[in-house]
């Protein structure tokens, strides 16, 4: 082997000459080949590859809505329709991306709801948590601009009420909201910047998916049992294992989504937007897409703006430093029989704020809101750092192999490392 | 393992049931009654005999003051008209074409090419002809009201004189499910206003629901091809989902 080449074990010659001088293979190969991930695996280990599939049919979609949407106030509306008249198949495009925005937020909502189930986010995996909540944050954002985008009355009145939420903030208030409006109200100049940073914001997402992996690559994942691997009898090669197992689970979840885009396209839509966006008509109920509904339910439950405004935001950043605030060094709740009860009423406390911001802001809504919202933050602040001290966990497996199979585990023969090629 | 997939999946369904739709959610507390339409349920098409005599009625009464911007003649093709029945449409319409080579604007029969003319040329001028309110485009309006073609048909149908003790706002009409009840437009359509010319009886029942489904096809005129595909899709997914789950079970078998 000359000096200075990558030692490759490739045997196709042409593999071989490309993988000498860039290891890309080499790299594929130990990422997602013979990547040792835990054998114990339930299906909610697919939400993150079912994630990146969802990303990439995004920007796809995404590419060929952009080679056809004008971003004007007075051609939006129109263009979005003619793309879904007159372009060939370009009411797939759309029903796909609009749809697929939905089916974004529904596999993510999974893989953080198994992410805090699990408890993923604990030593060591810190960092790869909080990225996901920057990529949590991004998707938020590009959604919300997104949905600006076909300039209907609540892409309009959406856009007007939550810019305005930043005029809440002291001193700085005024002028992020003229720097997001682009002027002194929403108008054609809010409209081109939204667009402009809706197109940039999925390739930042890309970015951050990506150190997402790689954060995920050095710590290796977690696992039902949350129970660190001890040796090669615990995992087994990503691939064809975990491949395959993906690739069920991709199907499944292609056949919801075609569920959504061909027989109910419009279903997680509001009529409203189908209303050119008109600033002299005030919709009856302004109501942002679902999937912001739990976080609209958080604002509306503080009667101040500025309180609300901080709470909505606190409701993600509190994620950000959920790794310190769950002391248990027990991950998975499995084996944490209160704190399982505590968070699974988190859960339907989601909900609930998800019914809530759905409803006018009249009561018995707004008493529910503020109680649901009022245990979505102790079971952070209080419940579980005080679980961390209180709680006695169920005795832990020794190894994920006595747990899965009973016995020591010995090393099954299809576990050992083969290469891609040949599987 | 398939009971751990079934749990994974029901709690997407789960998810999906526990989803409040922002449609609902807004809901009106009128209930809108189900028309019973030819483009109901997952496979159903759009009944071409009806949606032509919506277009009759749509051209013969609600054209004087709701415009379909999104749509042109040449699209009437899709409902079963002809190349020469689309052209004599339009050309009995004009429109305003130009500048001309000496840079004047001129009037002209329409093509088929030509978008659906507009009753008036802006919204001030709707306004001022209909005592302030404005006759809302039609192009998209099934996707744009909660209930779609079951509320034109329900709008249509639901003109009564106010019950006792409501008070009628200034040249407001009374309709059982507008929201709020009070609606500017005045009834548009009666029974045998129009005349079909497939014999077919122009009860007020038959006319709401030949404009439903009219509007209906031109708010989604890719709903037939949409569900065709739709079907194959999912069959075909099916298929691979069981082929992938096959394969799953082999790889896996040597590990449990």
């Amino acid at each position: 082997m000359a000096i200075g080449l990558h030692n490759s074990d490739f045997k196709n010659p042409v593999v071989r000459w490309i993988d000498q001088r860039m290891p890309i293979f080499t790299m594929m190969q130990k990422e997602y080949g013979t990547f040792p991930t835990p054998r114990n695996f339930n299906y909610f280990w697919n939400f993150g590859a079912l994630a990146m599939v969802n990303l990439m049919i995004m920007i796809a979609t995404g590419i060929f809505l952009a080679m056809h949407y004008t971003p004007h106030t007075s051609y939006a509306f129109d263009s979005v329709e003619r793309i879904m008249r007159d372009v060939n198949f370009g009411w797939l495009i759309r029903y796909v991306h609009m749809n697929g925005a939905s089916m974004f937020f529904i596999v993510v909502f999974i893989h953080i709801w198994r992410g805090m189930y699990y408890g993923s986010y604990k030593a060591p995996r810190e960092l790869l948590w909080m990225l996901g909540v920057v990529i949590f944050l991004l998707m938020m954002a590009t959604a919300f601009m997104g949905y600006v985008l076909p300039w209907g009355q609540m892409s309009f009145w959406g856009a007007t009420v939550i810019t305005n939420l930043f005029s809440a903030f002291p001193f700085v208030g005024e002028w992020i909201v003229s720097l997001l409006w682009g002027g002194f109200s929403v108008d054609n100049p809010t409209l081109n910047r939204f667009f402009s940073l809706h197109y940039l914001l999925p390739f930042v997402i890309v970015g951050v998916v990506f150190l997402h992996v790689v954060a995920l690559h050095i710590t290796g994942s977690n696992n039902p049992l949350g129970v660190e691997p001890k040796g090669p009898q615990d995992t087994l090669p990503f691939h064809p294992y975990y491949t395959a197992k993906d690739s069920f689970g991709l199907v499944i979840y292609f056949i919801v989504f075609a569920g959504f885009v061909f027989f109910a396209p419009n279903y997680l839509g509001h009529p409203d937007n189908y209303i050119p966006a008109d600033p002299l008509v005030t919709p009856a109920h302004i109501v942002p897409e679902w999937y912001f509904l739990p976080f609209y339910a958080i604002l509306r439950a503080v009667p101040d703006k500025l309180g609300g405004v901080l709470l909505m935001f606190g409701s993600i950043a509190v994620l950000f430093v959920l790794p310190w605030l769950d002391s248990s060094p027990v991950r998975s709740m499995r084996f944490r029989p209160i704190a399982r009860v505590a968070f699974l009423l988190w859960t339907v406390c989601f909900f609930v704020l998800m019914y809530c911001g759905a409803k006018p802001a009249e009561e018995p809504y707004v008493t529910i809101s503020r109680l649901a919202t009022a245990y979505y933050f102790a079971y952070f602040l209080v419940i579980l750092p005080l679980l961390g001290r209180l709680e006695r966990p169920l005795p832990l497996p020794e190894s994920i192999a006595r747990a899965v199979l009973g016995g020591g585990g010995p090393l099954p023969a299809g576990a050992a490392a083969k290469p891609m090629e040949k599987a | 393992m398939v009971r751990n997939a079934l749990k994974a999946f029901a709690v997407i369904g789960g998810l999906l049931a526990a989803m409040p739709t922002p449609a609902r959610a807004a809901g009106e507390a009128i209930a809108i009654p189900r028309a019973g339409f030819s483009f109901d349920g997952i496979f159903g098409t759009y009944d071409r005999a009806s949606a032509q005599r919506g277009f009759q009625v749509y051209k013969e009464v609600c054209s004087a003051c709701h415009a379909m911007r999104l749509l042109s003649y040449r699209n009437l093709r899709e409902l079963g008209l002809t190349e020469a029945q689309v052209a004599q449409i339009a050309s009995q319409f004009t429109v305003m074409d130009g500048p001309n080579d000496e840079g004047q604007m001129f009037e002209r029969p329409a093509r088929p090419s030509d978008r659906f003319r507009r009753p008036f040329p802006n919204q001030q001028a709707a306004r001022a002809a209909n005592n302030g309110a404005y006759p809302v485009d039609l192009s998209v309006i099934t996707k744009a009201r909660a209930g779609g073609a079951d509320y034109i048909h329900a709008l249509l149908t639901g003109y009564q004189d106010p019950p006792d003790g409501v008070t009628m706002m200034e040249g407001m009409n009374y309709n059982r499910y507008f929201p709020g009840h009070q609606i500017a437009m005045a009834q548009p359509v009666y029974p045998d206003q129009v005349e079909f010319a497939d014999g077919t009886p122009a009860t007020l029942d038959q006319v709401a629901r030949d404009v439903a489904t009219f509007l209906a096809w031109a708010a989604e005129p890719e709903l037939e091809e949409r569900r065709a595909m739709g079907v194959k899709v999912i069959i075909f997914l099916t298929i691979l989902g069981g082929l992938a789950y096959a394969v799953k079970r082999k790889i896996w078998a040597d590990v449990h």
